[in-house]
């Protein structure tokens, strides 16, 4: 394989372990209560900029800071879903856009009054940068880094989804709610545990994607495109489906920076039209 | 009081015009002539008044939800503004006609594709066709100006006669009159028996196909229809500001036209204007003080209206009016 | 007699599963006839088939000896064929003059025009008022679907499928819900309806079935058991199986 396609694989499966990370409580949300969340993206900001402030204020070490971001987020998380989201469970998807474009405008105005309107920059600690040399040939360390540890995480939570107890429930309230219920599966609270078990997960994303996807205030509107392309067509309420769609979009990404600067974004946007006419509950939704 | 009209005779005089519908226009008048008036912000306010009449059609009447209808806007104001700078087409009406056409055509074409899709995918579906144009308009900058904008576009004075002035004064009235006469088309629409069936497909599609209605044309008619008055609004602002960003085409502005027609009021026409000029008011003033005000604010607006007002404001309107009558009675 | 509505060889699968099992089907013009059949038999997949709201796995619909089956929902609408639904499926927000309306004006093909105002083609909303008093819920006529008791919104409910002046017209269990007391009513509207018109009532009230239909067809499995008069339904054994269970009947003797 010509060496840049191998870097441009790495990159991009970098790229896609922390959109998949991000997007998976996304997916599960939309599939599991039918909420269109838009303002998801503003919890992954709030991880990254938790990690610049956990460091820089607090200097915290990256690696300790990082299950600070995700208990934090989560933890947080819970305040909005049993304040604010919990009300427009049973409203139509328009107010639900509406109502989370309204909390992204807030995310947007908060983050500026208290950092400034520029990207902040993350200090990666020294070993996790540079390359690291796998004989045949080195690689960036930190995006190494990221797939070992997005390779973990997503180990961790699929194995938690099927040897679980909170996984078993996720996965039959996603399948049939009205069943689930009559099973006596409590799916409000379900709810707001995967909600908060999502959201952390975005957080320690944005955390961990810090370094690629730097946190400045406009971020939950700048990316929220690409974190609905991998739900959109990784399928609504899949695990799964999202990690193939993430992949897809983190590598094609990547390569269309590379060899079509220009039109990169562009076929991306085009592929993704094309994949939702020809199915449109996504690669791994169910009619 | 009056005895109440025969429900017959009452939806046959459902369409007739009420003294306070004119009320917008004796405020849109008026304010030209008064000493401190911003013109330019009156303009502002008049081209997406006409964006956000033409989102209601689609959205408040027919009930499809959009997230990229400023796709529409741009490619009017593209086409307005590229015929003008490339082609020498400076003649506005006619460019305005133009841009309209090219838009409406774009909504046939769009709307025959994405209307098929329900839901999230729709959402996704409306929204990538307007961030594709946008990436296309940035990438083709020899033809667009790209990210630096269309500059140096021409345009003849009105009738031959008016020329459009640096105070605004011309383009004021200009954009007022497209405005009116959109208003005249909207209106009649909306009372037709087509206008109707688009609020009964909003209401319940599938009793409107088992009462015999091709419900995919209509919408895909009003989707064309939609697009077409978005592309005039976006030639509008393309003609009196004589400048085109890829903005035009940005999820912001499909987002800002979204909230200023639900902060407005939905399905009801003068939401759009309510919506259009309380929306840029209020950021003109609140951006004067500090950028993150107006973002803030503008959240909890819309935050405060799905929770609270879902009519928007006409709604909190129609709600006092209520209560104001039942006092007096 | 004419045929009004027929099926010939009706199926339809989701998966493994056979929800429609060839089902050959007539209707008569003038018809009385209901369709009954345990929960879960297919009735109301075999209206959707009908209609066309579903497409068939294989099959043929006919409305008046023309093959319809590859025409959309609002086409064969427009060959006559009209239903009410078992939920009631209406425009909620509106009144109910304005639901009667637009399926006047959709059945006179008014509905394209853009110009003209609804409410100003006089003749249509009449006819629509007319049919509301013929239904005796004229008196509801501006108030808003959505807050009429349930056994009105019934009524409007059948209204709407009157307006369309249909030949064949498909009851999906017009009564359900209703309390007995309000039921009267929508018996009484469905005994009235006009003799040209060929009618199929899918019905869980045995007592309505029997009042009503001339003829019956027993639907098991998605397939058609028996058909025949009331008096011959009534007598058949088998059909008495379905409904009281093959315990039941092996208690009997």
């Amino acid at each position: 394989m010509p060496s840049a396609l191998i870097g441009i694989l790495f990159d991009g499966i970098a790229y896609a372990m922390i959109l998949y990370i991000i997007s998976v409580g996304l997916s599960v949300t939309m599939g599991l209560m039918g909420f269109a969340n838009l303002a998801h993206g503003a919890f992954a900001m709030a991880g990254g900029y938790l990690l610049v402030t956990l460091m820089a204020a607090l200097g915290l070490p990256f690696l300790a800071s990082l299950p600070i971001v995700f208990v934090v987020v989560a933890l947080g998380s819970i305040v909005f879903e049993r304040l604010l989201y919990v009300r427009l469970y049973r409203a139509g998807e328009l107010d639900q856009v509406l109502f989370t474009i309204g909390l992204i405008f807030m995310a947007i105005a908060a983050t500026t009054f208290i950092y400034g309107p520029l990207p902040q920059a993350v200090r990666l600690p020294a070993y996790l940068m540079g390359q690291v040399d796998l004989g045949f040939r080195s690689f960036p360390t930190y995006r190494s880094f990221l797939i070992v540890i997005g390779a973990v995480l997503i180990l961790a939570l699929w194995l938690g989804l099927e040897r679980t107890r909170l996984g078993a429930q996720v996965r039959a309230a996603v399948d049939n709610r009205r069943m689930a219920e009559s099973l006596g599966i409590n799916v409000g609270r379900l709810f707001t545990t995967t909600f908060a078990l999502g959201s952390g997960l975005a957080g320690l994303g944005g955390a961990l994607g810090a370094d690629i996807l730097a946190p400045t205030p406009s971020y939950p509107l700048e990316h929220i495109v690409y974190f609905l392309i991998v739900v959109s067509v990784g399928g609504l309420g899949s695990i799964r489906g999202p990690f193939v769609a993430a992949l897809l979009l983190g590598v094609m990404d990547t390569a269309g920076k590379y060899y079509v600067p220009d039109f990169g974004a562009f076929f991306i946007y085009v592929a993704m039209m094309g994949l939702l006419l020809w199915r449109p509950h996504g690669l791994f939704g169910r009619a | 009081m009056a005895t109440p009209l025969h429900p017959i005779d009452q939806l046959g005089a459902w369409h007739r015009i009420r003294p306070l519908e004119l009320l917008p226009w004796v405020l849109a008048v008026g304010y030209y002539f008064l000493p401190n008036s911003n013109l330019p912000l009156g303009t502002e306010i008049l081209t997406w008044a006409l964006f956000t009449l033409s989102l209601d059609l689609v959205l408040g009447y027919t009930g499809i939800v959009s997230l990229g209808h400023a796709a529409f806007f741009g490619i009017g104001a593209y086409a307005a503004g590229l015929v003008a700078r490339w082609l020498g087409w400076t003649e506005p009406i006619t460019a305005l006609i133009f841009a309209g056409a090219v838009s409406g055509v774009a909504g046939v074409i769009s709307g025959l594709i994405v209307l098929r899709t329900h839901g999230l995918t729709l959402l996704m579906l409306t929204m990538a066709v307007a961030v594709m144009l946008k990436e296309l308009a940035n990438k083709l900058g020899w033809l667009t100006g790209g990210a630096d904008g269309l500059q140096g576009i021409v345009i003849d004075p009105i009738f031959g006669q008016f020329r459009f002035d640096m105070f605004g004064r011309t383009t004021y009235w200009y954009a007022l009159a497209v405005l009116f006469l959109a208003w005249i088309v909207a209106r009649r629409i909306v009372h037709s028996p087509f206008g109707r069936s688009l609020v009964g497909i909003r209401e319940n599609a599938t009793r409107m196909s088992a009462i015999g209605s091709p419900v995919m044309l209509r919408m895909v008619t009003v989707y064309a229809i939609s697009a077409a008055m978005a592309g005039v609004a976006g030639a509008l602002l393309a003609q009196t500001t004589r400048y085109v960003t890829v903005n035009v085409l940005s999820l912001e502005y499909s987002g800002d036209v979204l909230i200023m027609l639900v902060l407005g009021g939905m399905g009801r026409l003068y939401g759009a204007f309510a919506g259009s000029a309380v929306f840029l008011v209020l950021r003109d003033e609140l951006s004067k003080l500090s950028p993150y005000y107006w973002s803030f604010g503008i959240g909890l607006l819309l935050v405060a209206t799905v929770l609270f007002a879902r009519g928007g404001l006409l709604g909190i309107v129609d709600t006092l009016w209520d209560r104001i009558k039942r006092w007096r009675a | 007699m004419t045929v009004a509505l027929e099926t010939r060889g009706l199926c339809k699968n989701f998966g493994a599963l056979a929800v429609a099992r060839s089902i050959d089907f007539r209707l008569e013009t003038g018809a009385r006839h209901a369709l009954i059949g345990p929960n879960g038999a297919g009735k109301t997949t075999l209206v959707n088939l009908i209609t066309g709201r579903i497409a068939p796995s294989s099959g043929q619909v006919f409305i008046a000896g023309d093959d319809v089956t590859r025409l959309a929902e609002a086409q064969r609408v427009k060959r006559g064929l009209a239903r009410t639904f078992q939920i009631t499926t209406l425009f909620k927000g509106l009144s109910v003059l304005e639901n009667v309306t637009m399926a006047v004006g959709e059945r006179e093909n008014t509905t394209a025009n853009m110009w003209r105002a609804a409410g100003s083609r006089r003749a249509i909303v009449e006819e629509a008022y007319g049919l509301l008093e013929r239904l005796g819920i004229a008196a509801d006529a501006m108030r808003r679907v959505a807050e009429l008791p349930y056994g009105r919104q019934r009524l409007a409910e059948i209204a709407m499928a009157l307006a369309l002046r249909p030949r064949v017209l498909l009851l999906d269990e017009p009564a359900a819900g209703v309390p007995s007391t309000e039921s009267a009513v929508i018996l009484d509207v469905v005994g009235a309806l006009p003799d040209d018109i060929a009618v199929l009532i899918i019905e869980h009230d045995m007592e309505l079935v029997f009042r009503f239909a001339r003829r019956i067809t027993v639907l098991v499995e998605g397939a058609i058991l028996t058909e025949g008069t009331p008096a011959e339904i009534a007598a058949d054994s088998r059909v008495r199986e379905v409904y009281l269970g093959k315990s039941h009947g092996a208690d009997h003797g």
